[in-house]
């Protein structure tokens, strides 16, 4: 039983940290701000919680257990809201997503609708 | 190692804070200097320090400073003349104070003064005389709770500084135009506004939970202020200002910030008409222990609230200056359009 645990939460931290440092790759690389905060919302949010996970795993005490289970329920919660609000921040103050040119009429109908929320 | 990479880390966000003139981005980095700050007092094992610098210097002091921003304008402007006497100047002086430095005793050895003058005594004696596990909150708020005082006081002095200088005499708004207000902008924040509601019960349930578990554990007054005032600025910035100001007034909070400062002092005088000296806790109660707890107990909560409430008063009053100067401005566009 100790070495399932040990090396399931072995994994489920190289697995976070692999997605974390593939966050910073995509901010690096990536070419707009849109698919910029896209790549890092999604691989902060699974990142952070692979690596609760993997540290809930090796916890001993049960209020250290529950106090990760709170960071990772909040985390959970928290992180998209702030990646969402950041988008519809920049969308709002006026910075347009690149595309190509030939979709420019596209876009314009998409970007009122989906300026309501 | 994980200390190299993180003054490493400090030295390149310090820079890049004064090469950039996008102020908004400069103020991100002060955010960003903040947490690396509070990640390095960690890594030293200063637990509580570490706290009130995330919830200080990455939290609070970025948003105000954001607030700031709005009203000074986004760029820094750009100086004309390179002013090389002032660069000498500071050259010598530094290479001055680091000439005075080499005589002071290697950083961290256990026979500096710092370490073998009153550490040793705090160290050993704090749980006898004062019944407490954590060591930094008894010193804080008994051993040194007249340092503390002056702390509370500058807060004070500063939420002070901010009413006299931008608050003015305010209109009452009736009620319908509060409801318009708050319903045209029901549907443009909707995500946000249910995640904030959801969270700011439980924000406030925190800072109430470090405010009391500041004797056991990292915590005390001043991060469990600053933690309930984020919560109230969370809800002012997405409900409205007017809206905040339904729930908290500025009469009620003003009041509250003055009562924290009477009650720390209150404690104080209580221990000096009862025979033992300014601060001295052991004359609060029968048995010096108890009465140690009761007078830490009740300076925890005069420093909580007058944190909280300066932190409140300071954000009310620099959105509220600038949503007038947005109206006097939109007034003036009107009239001459």
């Amino acid at each position: 039983m100790d070495i399932v645990l040990n090396i399931s939460s072995g994994l489920c931290l190289f697995i976070g940290s692999f997605l974390c440092v593939s966050g910073g790759i995509g901010i690096l690389r990536f070419p707009d701000f849109y698919t910029r905060m896209h790549a890092v919302g999604v691989t902060g949010t699974l990142g952070a919680g692979m690596i609760l996970i993997g540290l809930m795993l090796r916890s001993t005490d049960l209020l250290v257990f529950a106090k990760l289970v709170m960071i990772l329920l909040l985390t959970l919660l928290i992180s998209p809201t702030t990646s969402h609000v950041l988008a519809k921040a920049a969308l709002h103050n006026g910075l347009m997503p690149k595309l190509s040119q030939n979709m420019l009429e596209q876009s314009k109908s998409k970007e009122t609708a989906s300026s309501k929320y | 190692m994980i200390d190299i990479v993180l003054l490493t880390l400090l030295l390149v966000v310090a820079i890049a804070i004064i090469r950039m003139k996008d102020l908004f981005a400069v103020v991100m980095l002060s955010g960003i200097y903040g947490l690396l700050s509070a990640s390095f007092f960690v890594a030293m094992d200063a637990v509580d320090v570490a706290f009130t610098e995330a919830a200080v210097g990455a939290g609070i002091s970025t948003l105000l400073m954001l607030v700031v921003i709005t009203m000074t304008g986004r760029n820094e402007n750009t100086t004309r003349h390179k002013p090389f006497p002032a660069l000498v100047l500071v050259v010598i002086t530094g290479s001055l104070l680091i000439y005075g430095t080499l005589d002071m005793p290697y950083f961290g050895s256990a026979d500096a003064p710092v370490h073998s003058h009153v550490a040793p005594r705090y160290i050993n004696d704090s749980m006898q005389e004062i019944g407490i596990p954590n060591i930094v909150t008894s010193i804080l708020a008994s051993y040194r709770a007249f340092d503390t005082f002056g702390e509370l006081v500058v807060i004070f002095t500063a939420g002070i500084g901010v009413l006299a200088l931008l608050s003015s005499v305010r209109r009452p708004i009736d009620g319908d135009k509060i409801v318009c207000i708050n319903y045209s902008m029901h549907e443009q924040h909707l995500v946000v506004r249910i995640v904030t509601k959801m969270l700011i019960p439980f924000i406030l349930l925190f800072a109430l939970y470090v405010q009391f578990h500041g004797d056991f554990g990292p915590g005390g007054g001043f991060q469990a202020g600053v933690i309930f005032a984020a919560a109230i600025i969370l809800y002012a910035m997405l409900f409205g200002l007017s809206t905040a100001r339904i729930v908290i007034n500025q009469p009620f909070i003003q009041l509250i910030a003055a009562t924290g400062v009477l009650l720390y002092g209150s404690v104080g005088l209580v221990s000096l008409l009862n025979g033992g000296n300014f601060f001295d806790y052991n004359f609060l109660s029968n048995d010096p222990l108890s009465g140690q707890h009761l007078g830490i107990l009740l300076i925890e909560l005069g420093v909580g609230c007058t944190v909280a409430s300066v932190m409140i008063i300071i954000f009310f009053n620099f959105a509220d200056y600038r949503e007038r100067q947005q109206s006097h401005e939109n007034e003036q566009n009107q009239e001459s359009s």
